[in-house]
């Protein structure tokens, strides 16, 4: 340890805490050694590791239907990442309209889908409207309440742009309309893209749901892949499926990175030619 | 508007309604445990505890709700291990959340300037009491806000295990729908037991907030 990574917490570390520390580091070591090999033996006791429970992710036919199950997972994404971003826009500029009663009703329309458990509004929908295509009671689910969210996210943003930038753009003579599209909402949503992003992880995360509702997606693929094979290879579709969503949240979260460090780079660059 | 009340449905949908509150006021306990625990990992000064906290997060941040309620039903059996579906589903949120309530204190504490620290054992203070009188204070009332959301949304959160053979409030929703009750009426007495539990929490944060906020 370094005095530069300093923390409220702690002083830097004397001789003696170096001791401490490091044989806090040893018994930890040890501790999560044991807490890891615990999980495997007993995972092997079991039998879990046998090639016949693992077998069935040999053929092609399984390993279609999960490309298949991640394929309809980033479809139901795509489609509730564009309409809640769609939705979101439209709820905040709602929200922050010069007309009470389209206030009012934004207001009350975002805060009540705000509150709502995602799960009763999908099943809600699918069993009213999208019997047949749970896809679309999946879709209008997950839009409605992160539409919601992303509103909240993109209203902060709006409010948090600096008042002389709608001044300004008033005074240049352009329109309510074209104040809010062509200088508030982006400004806002640059400032708010790593909220905007974190809500789109959540969103991709809650297309999971769609197994309640027997939407072929990934997790229900797992478990029409683990209910109809030998031996019933729960363990090992877990295994597989969980680090293929990790690995897309990751990616998007690592998206939200790079975007929000490019974005940093040019406000940068910007400012110092202004200066 | 409303589901005819008749032969015991308003007595279903009291359970349910205490299901779910027992569900997520068991779980935010032990999330809150579970957090402040890895939150504690999280800022050690040991880099072995720091790496396993990190990595333990990022683990269950990033696993969708679903699949976890998923894995503890499915696969706790497989391991001889048999608990109820009830003791699962409070595993399953406490996880969950617990790694959220972890990211959310971390970054309470990291929101501490450096200098109160300083100041602190400058003042000949020693660990115990800079730590709990001078940083967990400033700590806990920065984490008060986002603390709340995420028990707001623990609430709702703990639907999904309703679909998982947890009696509670989207049980509800199914049972009553399979009668065959109008289901835009069924949803509007379910939301509106949800939206009950959602103010009743955000209340008492925003209660706490009051008492403990400062004038800066």
């Amino acid at each position: 340890m370094s005095a530069r990574t300093a923390s409220v917490l702690y002083d830097v570390p004397g001789p003696r805490a170096r001791r401490r520390y490091l044989l806090a580091g040893v018994l930890g070591t040890l501790g999560i050694a044991a807490l890891f090999w615990w999980v495997v033996s007993t995972l092997a006791d079991q039998g879990q590791f046998d090639g016949s429970l693992w077998a069935p992710f040999e053929y092609n036919a399984v390993q279609q239907r999960i490309l298949d199950g991640v394929l309809a997972t980033l479809e139901v994404f795509g489609l509730s990442a564009a309409g809640s971003l769609l939705l979101g826009v439209l709820f905040a500029t709602g929200r922050l309209s010069d007309h009470r009663p389209v206030r009012a009703v934004s207001t009350a329309v975002v805060q009540f889908f705000r509150a709502m458990p995602l799960v009763i509004m999908i099943f809600a929908l699918y069993q009213a409207v999208f019997t047949a295509e749970p896809m679309w009671g999946l879709v209008v689910g997950l839009v409605l309440y992160n539409g919601a969210v992303q509103a909240e996210i993109i209203r902060s943003g709006i409010n948090a742009v600096p008042r002389g930038q709608a001044e300004a753009a008033y005074a240049l003579g352009l329109r309510k309309t074209q104040v809010m599209s062509l200088v508030l909402v982006p400004q806002a949503v640059r400032a708010m893209l790593p909220a905007i992003i974190g809500q789109l992880v959540v969103t991709l995360k809650d297309t999971s749901l769609g197994y309640i509702i027997t939407y072929s997606e990934l997790l229900y693929v797992g478990k029409l892949i683990a209910s109809n094979s030998d031996g019933y290879p729960y363990i090992p579709v877990v295994l597989v499926i969980t680090p293929i969503y990790i690995a897309l949240c990751l990616a998007l979260s690592g998206l939200a990175r790079w975007i929000e460090s490019r974005g940093r780079r040019g406000a940068n660059r910007r400012g110092a030619s202004a200066a | 508007m409303g589901i005819p009340f008749e032969d015991g449905n308003f007595s279903l949908f009291v359970r349910g309604f205490l299901g779910t509150l027992e569900l997520s006021a068991l779980s935010a306990l032990f999330a809150l445990l579970l957090g402040i625990v890895l939150a504690a990992f999280r800022v050690s000064p040991v880099p072995v505890l720091r790496a396993f906290g990190t990595g333990w997060v990022m683990l269950f941040r990033n696993t969708p709700l679903t699949l976890m309620f998923f894995a503890v039903t499915f696969v706790l059996p497989r391991l001889d291990v048999h608990i109820s579906s009830f003791t699962a589903a409070v595993a399953a949120l406490s996880i969950y959340t617990g790694s959220f309530v972890c990211e959310v204190l971390r970054a309470g504490i990291n929101t501490v300037p450096l200098g109160q620290a300083e100041a602190a054992r400058s003042l000949g203070m020693g660990f115990g009491q800079t730590l709990s009188l001078v940083v967990l204070p400033q700590a806990a009332r920065a984490v008060l806000a986002p603390m709340g959301s995420v028990f707001i949304a623990l609430p709702r959160n703990s639907a999904v295990a309703g679909a998982f053979n947890v009696f509670e409030l989207f049980s509800v929703q199914k049972t009553l729908t399979e009668k065959g009750y109008a289901i835009f009426a069924i949803f509007f007495w379910v939301a509106l037991a949800y939206l009950v539990i959602s103010f009743s929490v955000g209340a008492v944060f925003s209660a706490l907030e009051r008492r403990t906020a400062v004038a800066r």
